[in-house]
């Protein structure tokens, strides 16, 4: 059956029905329950489930994030949202050396079945503090997985897929498209986790992209088809594992590749990707590889500045543009 | 308190005098390595409070955790071979002497990153409560942690949803190197406990007689459901922080003053039967036995390097 929803909708629905179909299941995280979530998310969930499973923690990242990590070794499936990207730096020693590693340092006793939500990215002139792309520098960390749902359909699918995973699992939701409409198919199966998907197809060039960049991305190859240049476009949709053989076989397809990426330049996911794709695919390219990255620095608050610093559909042409140049 | 208990007492906490002891000498043999945290002088606590859980109670502890671990039940050899990193130690040798885990004495750790291990146990005990299961956890840490956010996060969390934690602080009076008064504003640290509306206590750590007596009166209350305990039992490392620490931060006449309050003479000054020379020798070759064990214990094969990191292989 398939429905017409926002993002927002699509996560509340699967977070529903995650709740209805296992009671092991609950929310936790910053207004969640009085407020209904800070990007409205769990609206309504609080009156539906009772306070026992839609829980309001106090501003105490750590403790609340290290709370879900010891219901989870306790038999329970938390999901905890942490508000956004930039506050789970508080949190981080509890994601980084508990969460990613009790599994090893246990010598494979206790997994840690825990799902994170966070909505991250730029875009709403939040300033420097309010705006990080944090979800590659996550995916630096072997133990964990790092999900970026992009289409209403992920946006729904990720959440029962990170909860079945024995492991944790962090998924990064765009604040940028809370908003944004599309198709849910309930009756569909999900794509498993760390599996890229073929946004667009095209022969002429690869961009790969992952969140909001995708509709960027997707803007940005409609005006490229219109002056003759056929981009692939695919969404990565995990971070960690990346899809190796999706992107190397596009790659072998198209034989250009862009990738544009939220997160800065400096020891991103898309400096990643372009080793990957240096170590496995150089001899299939037919020119060097080009990236569109958030300028290096602390995002500004004036729109302008703001817009100029962050990937745009137009840099995304011109760049693909200079790109078919090449060769 | 009778002589059974004085004599069971004394005999695991000579254990982990003894264990502790010989990792050092293996320390020195460079048959352990890496960071050794050694618990001599602090033996009646893990003694005393381990013996008042239940198995299906729950034990999260630090990167001191020799003697919690022994107190708790793991196997002498299990821990040995931890220590040496082979596969038959209790982590498969992938933590070593700070993370040792054991999940058939629901023992999770073996944390070493002060206070890391609060928040985990507000949630073990949250997921209890959720499934209404009548366990305790218990959360050991040192007072550097007091000094942690995540100390009064947890703390706070506890309180505020009921949970059913005992909060042990093992007050040595030094984190690491600097002492309580140049770190903390009040240096009596159930004071702090309190302030978070925690029934809290201080307690002699150097009588494990008061241990034992204070935390099976705290897992009673605890278990009633009415919320969680904190512990602060005063206590002493005789050693040094780490086989790191050339100890310049404190004078040799105040260890000596606690030396006279060593747990292990307090107990036998009170229960002068305790029969000491057999115990001594039946734990020397209960650690002989845990050496040997060790000693022939299997290195991990290098192509299971990448194994532990997901449950299930992954394709990286």
């Amino acid at each position: 059956m398939s429905s017409i929803i926002t993002y927002r909708e699509a996560v509340r629905q699967a977070l529903r029905e995650a709740m209805e179909h296992d009671e092991r299941v609950f929310l936790m995280g910053e207004d969640v329950g009085h407020y209904g979530g800070s990007y409205a998310v769990s609206m309504g969930l609080l009156e539906h489930f009772g306070p026992q499973r839609i829980i309001d923690t106090p501003l105490s990242e750590s403790a609340f994030t290290g709370a879900g990590i010891g219901a989870a070794l306790g038999g329970m499936r938390p999901i905890v949202e942490i508000m956004t990207v930039n506050f789970s730096l508080l949190a981080l020693d509890q994601i980084m050396n508990n969460a990613a590693t009790l599994l090893h340092m246990s010598g494979g006793q206790f997994n840690v079945p825990l799902v994170i939500r966070m909505a991250t990215g730029g875009g709403k002139q939040l300033a420097a503090q309010h705006s990080h792309s944090l979800e590659g520098w996550y995916a630096h960390i072997p133990g964990l997985k790092v999900l970026t749902p992009a289409t209403i359909q992920d946006a729904h699918n990720m959440i029962g897929l990170a909860l079945a995973d024995p492991d944790p699992v962090l998924i990064f939701e765009s604040a940028m498209i809370y908003n944004s409409k599309g198709a849910l198919d309930t009756q569909a199966l999900p794509l498993p986790i760390g599996k890229a998907r073929i946004q667009r197809a095209g022969k002429d060039l690869t961009i790969l992209t992952y969140g909001s960049s995708l509709f960027k991305v997707l803007l940005a190859a409609k005006t490229l088809i219109a002056e003759g240049i056929d981009a692939e476009v695919i969404d990565l949709r995990s971070l960690r594992p990346l899809d190796n053989e999706s992107i190397m076989k596009s790659v072998s397809k198209t034989h250009r590749v862009m990738i544009v990426d939220e997160g800065w330049k400096s020891g991103s996911i898309s400096a990643e990707i372009m080793a990957r794709i240096n170590e496995q695919a150089f001899f299939e390219l037919d020119a060097p590889m080009a990236r569109l990255c958030t300028t290096e620095i602390p995002l500004p608050y004036p729109k302008h500045l703001e817009d100029a610093a962050l990937p745009q559909p137009d840099k995304i042409v011109a760049m693909a543009k200079k790109l078919m140049e090449k060769s | 308190m009778d002589l059974a208990l004085a004599n069971k007492f004394y005999r695991k906490m000579l254990l982990i005098r003894r264990f502790e002891e010989r990792c050092v000498e293996l320390y020195s043999k460079e048959k352990i390595r890496g960071f050794l945290h050694l618990y001599i002088g602090e033996e009646a606590i893990a003694v005393g409070l381990m013996d008042s859980f239940s198995p299906e109670d729950t034990v999260f502890a630090t990167y001191r955790e020799h003697g919690q671990a022994l107190a708790r039940g793991i196997d002498p050899k299990k821990i040995m071979a931890e220590m040496y990193g082979k596969v038959e130690g209790c982590s498969r040798g992938r933590g070593g002497s700070m993370h040792l885990f054991d999940a058939a004495t629901r023992f999770y750790g073996g944390s070493a990153i002060v206070a890391g291990g609060l928040p985990l146990a507000v949630g073990m005990a949250l997921s209890d409560k959720m499934m209404k299961r009548n366990r305790v956890t218990v959360c050991i840490f040192g007072d550097g942690a007091v000094a942690e956010g995540e100390f009064h996060e947890s703390l706070n969390l506890a309180a505020l949803w009921h949970l059913p934690v005992l909060f042990v602080c093992e007050n040595n009076l030094y984190a690491m190197g600097t002492a309580l008064e140049f770190t903390q504003s009040e240096t009596n640290l159930a004071k702090k406990a309190a302030s978070y509306r925690i029934s809290s206590r201080q307690v002699d750590g150097m009588d494990v007689t008061e241990v034992a007596k204070s935390a099976q009166q705290a897992v009673a209350e605890i278990r009633l459901g009415n919320g969680p305990i904190f512990i602060e039992y005063l206590t002493y490392r005789f050693r040094a922080h780490s086989m790191f620490d050339a100890e310049l931060y404190r004078n040799k006449a105040e260890v000596e003053e606690w030396k006279k309050k060593d747990p292990l003479i307090l107990l036998h000054q009170e229960w002068q039967d305790i029969d000491i020379n057999k115990y001594e020798s039946e734990i020397s070759n209960i650690i002989d036995e845990a050496v040997n064990f060790a000693e022939n214990g299997t290195l991990e094969p290098i192509e299971d390097l990448e194994k532990f990191i997901y449950s299930l292989e992954v394709a990286q």
